[in-house]
């Protein structure tokens, strides 16, 4: 019934009704936003373990500055729920220090952007503790929250971090798109007894996904490290996280209309990265664009770019890997200025054109 | 310094004194007083009239000396080049660990910096399980993956590098002994030169508003690496440093007053949450092995230490006024030590390092089956275990 959450009581005996009576007949696609299905999976998560809390800046008694834990407090009370003062390096270290001595933390961080007070105890204490203990003190936590660039909030509030946090061994790092993706690897996160690092959207989150019946169901979990392929296609690949999938197929549509067919690949995981769905698709496609919202230095792309080369597919490329990357700038506040510095679907079809030299 | 002494015919196990013991009258129990405290936030401190048994006297004395000795042997491997990279020695403070130790349970936790190997080995690794570590060798605490900055124990969460990072963590820790509702304490451990660190602001912070049971310990050694604490802290009454936080200054060279003051902080934050403890202490080697220690101290500064404050040679003078042990017993305990320590040495050298595959292991828990780790060129595709 996640479904109903936040909805009116009236709205809540509707759906009981609706199930009840079509279920069985034909599968029911629910609607659920990606905040929504976020919000389902820390309460069935919660629920499950009594060592699952969750921790963060505003995630009590505010509902959470993005709503995702909306209700979560009022449903699991102050020991599980727990507003922190404005301190990440204090509190991302709090909740080191309690998975590293059997908890199962998850550390909301009001954006990614604020994660950087704390990098030092994501990187240093939750990702390489594991490997310097020999084995002895694992750290199962999940860093969350909104990450990439948001709407007019310039270059403080604004950018991605999956390479910053894909570039480091002992973690794993998620970035996923969909509502489904969202509560899938949460999911699988939280149950990891590995730190994750779990890389939401802000401009994502009122976005609703149909659901299927599976999905809605709390012993629903997607793996970490496989990627989806969103969309098949013959001509190229396109290979995208987080929002950008979203563009991705936004740009195929109109690409189809065209004659060409992308195959459009959801990383879901950064690290570690499906590397065999993508070299798959490129053995079929023979062309490449990766696409993302980060900036171009040593970002996602440019290591899908790094593991091609060095793989077993390079040889069937017909045309160099192309990225479509954020702008090699801060991010600027000034709309025209930030439209142009955030990949759009005509950077998209501009770089397949390019790669399948269509004039 | 001694009240009272009860005695009792004994006849002491070869254990503690080696080779050479013979039956002998020794007081069993004495009443002593410690070195005075310093209270911030409290009405009543720990007791200065303590009690020690003989058995926990000869026990602290064998800990201290062992812990000197091994710092010794790490600091003579390190100059051999057997030991690599950072090496951070204890010599001088080692009382703190002892009493602290002496003061709580093995499921109390307790986490600290890189200057590890004496608290390390009072948490219950063995002399060779540390000296094994420092050499590298699959013998070491870690396996030789951390090094002497990295050394763990059940309920010992090391070993930290990063200055001051190891506080929020200790926090953590004394957070999740709460929510499993355990009766149990964490020591967080920083030094003078951590103890301007943000994070610990942070970390006191929400202790204090979640009253967690942890202990925030400055080990007060005078200097964050060449800088004295004069020179790096506006405010150098460091058990004041909590703020809202009760503190208590105690005499780091005296164990027993240690001892004391942990038993006193442990009831104190079951009860009432975090307490702050500044242990007053000194380390005679340089901050880490490239560092001499003679260009921002001086010779004299360190030999008067040595001569009037040393901490094993407090407790060796109250083991022998209290009527607990005489020289000789003492000598062979430090004789046995030796031994002890020099054949931990002889087998940290040669002991074998881990097989090349290791290096890929241990980096995730549990990793899929097919997962591969790349090495440093394309030909290199290594499978891991957790």
């Amino acid at each position: 019934m996640a479904a109903c959450r936040g909805k009116s009581l009236l709205t809540q005996q509707a759906w009981r009704f609706f199930q009840r009576n079509f279920s069985q007949t034909t599968p029911v696609a629910a609607q659920l936003t990606v905040r929504d299905a976020l919000n389902a999976a820390i309460d069935e998560e919660i629920k499950r373990d009594p060592r699952v809390f969750l921790m963060g800046e505003e995630v009590a008694h505010y509902d959470g500055a993005y709503k995702v834990s909306k209700n979560l407090w009022k449903k699991h009370g102050d020991g599980r729920i727990i507003d922190t003062p404005i301190t990440e390096m204090g509190f991302a270290g709090l909740a080191v220090g309690a998975a590293m001595a059997g908890l199962r933390p998850i550390c909301e961080f009001m954006t990614f952007n604020f994660s950087m007070q704390a990098i030092d105890q994501v990187i240093n204490s939750a990702a390489k503790t594991y490997y310097m203990s020999a084995g002895m003190v694992p750290v199962p936590i999940v860093f969350r929250g909104p990450n990439g660039s948001a709407v007019g909030v310039a270059a403080q509030h604004s950018q991605c971090f999956a390479a910053w946090y894909g570039h480091c061994p002992g973690l794993k790092v998620i970035s996923p798109w969909s509502a489904e993706d969202c509560k899938g690897l949460l999911k699988s996160a939280i149950r990891d007894p590995n730190p994750v690092v779990f890389l939401e959207n802000e401009v994502m989150y009122g976005q609703p996904f149909e659901m299927s019946e599976e999905a809605m169901s709390e012993n629903f979990l997607l793996p970490i490290g496989k990627a989806k392929i969103e969309r098949a296609g013959n001509h190229i690949t396109l290979v995208a996280h987080s929002r950008l999938v979203g563009v991705c197929l936004d740009a195929a549509k109109e690409l189809a209309g065209m004659g060409v067919e992308c195959e459009v690949i959801n990383m879901r995981t950064i690290r570690p990265m499906d590397e065999e769905t993508i070299v798959k698709s490129v053995m079929k496609t023979n062309h490449l664009v990766t696409v993302e919202g980060g900036w171009p230095q040593f970002g996602v792309g440019a290591e899908i770019c790094a593991r091609i080369m060095e793989g077993p597919s390079f040889n069937y490329l017909d045309a160099p890997i192309l990225r479509v990357t954020g702008a090699d700038v801060p991010m600027p506040y000034a709309k025209t200025l930030e439209d142009n510095a955030n990949p759009q679907a005509g950077n998209i079809i501009r770089s397949v054109k390019k790669s399948l030299n269509i004039k | 310094m001694l009240s009272a002494v009860r005695q009792r015919l004994l006849i002491l196990p070869k254990s503690l004194l080696g080779s050479t013991y013979q039956a002998n009258s020794y007081a069993t129990e004495a009443t002593f007083k410690t070195s005075p405290y310093k209270l911030h936030l409290l009405e009543t401190g720990p007791s200065t009239e303590v009690t020690m048994t003989r058995d926990e006297g000869l026990q602290y004395y064998r800990q201290m000396q062992v812990i000197r000795r091994m710092e010794t042997v790490a600091g003579n491997l390190y100059k051999a080049k057997a030991i690599r990279g950072f090496c951070h020695l204890y010599s001088g403070q080692e009382a703190v660990c002892t009493g602290m130790e002496a003061a709580i349970t093995k499921e109390d936790a307790v986490i600290t910096a890189y200057r590890a190997h004496g608290w390390t080995y009072v948490r219950g690794v063995s002399v060779h399980g540390v000296l094994a570590e420092l050499t590298g060798r699959a013998t070491g605490c870690t396996q030789g993956k951390g090094g002497s900055m990295h050394m763990y124990a059940k309920n010992f969460y090391g070993g930290n590098g990063i200055v001051g990072a190891q506080v929020p963590l200790g926090a953590g820790i004394a957070f999740a002994l709460k929510y499993q509702k355990k009766n149990n304490v964490c020591l967080a451990l920083y030094g003078d030169g951590a103890a301007n660190q943000g994070q610990l602001f942070e970390a006191f912070n929400m202790s204090q508003l979640w009253k967690l049971p942890v202990i925030y310990i400055c080990e007060n050694n005078g200097y964050g690496m060449g800088t004295s604490a004069e020179r790096a802290s506006a405010n150098t009454a460091y058990y004041k440093r909590g703020d809202y936080i009760p503190g208590i200054w105690v005499d780091g060279m005296d164990v027993l007053a240690v001892r004391e003051a942990t038993r006193f902080a442990k009831d104190y934050v079951l009860k009432n949450g975090p307490i702050l403890i500044e242990t007053a202490t000194y380390r005679y080697s340089g901050h880490s092995m490239s560092d001499p220690g003679t260009s921002y101290r001086t010779r004299e500064e360190i030999e008067s230490v040595r001569g009037k404050r040393d901490p094993i040679f407090n407790l060796k003078e109250k083991l022998l006024s209290s009527g607990f042990s005489t020289e000789q017993d003492l000598k062979n305990i430090e004789s046995d030590v030796r031994k002890e320590v020099d054949e931990a040495s002889e087998k940290a050298k040669t002991d074998p390092e881990l097989p090349l595959e290791e290096l890929y292991n241990h980096i995730i828990v549990d990793p899929p089956s097919d997962m591969r780790v790349r090495g440093c060129d394309v030909t290199i595709s290594a499978p891991t275990k957790g």
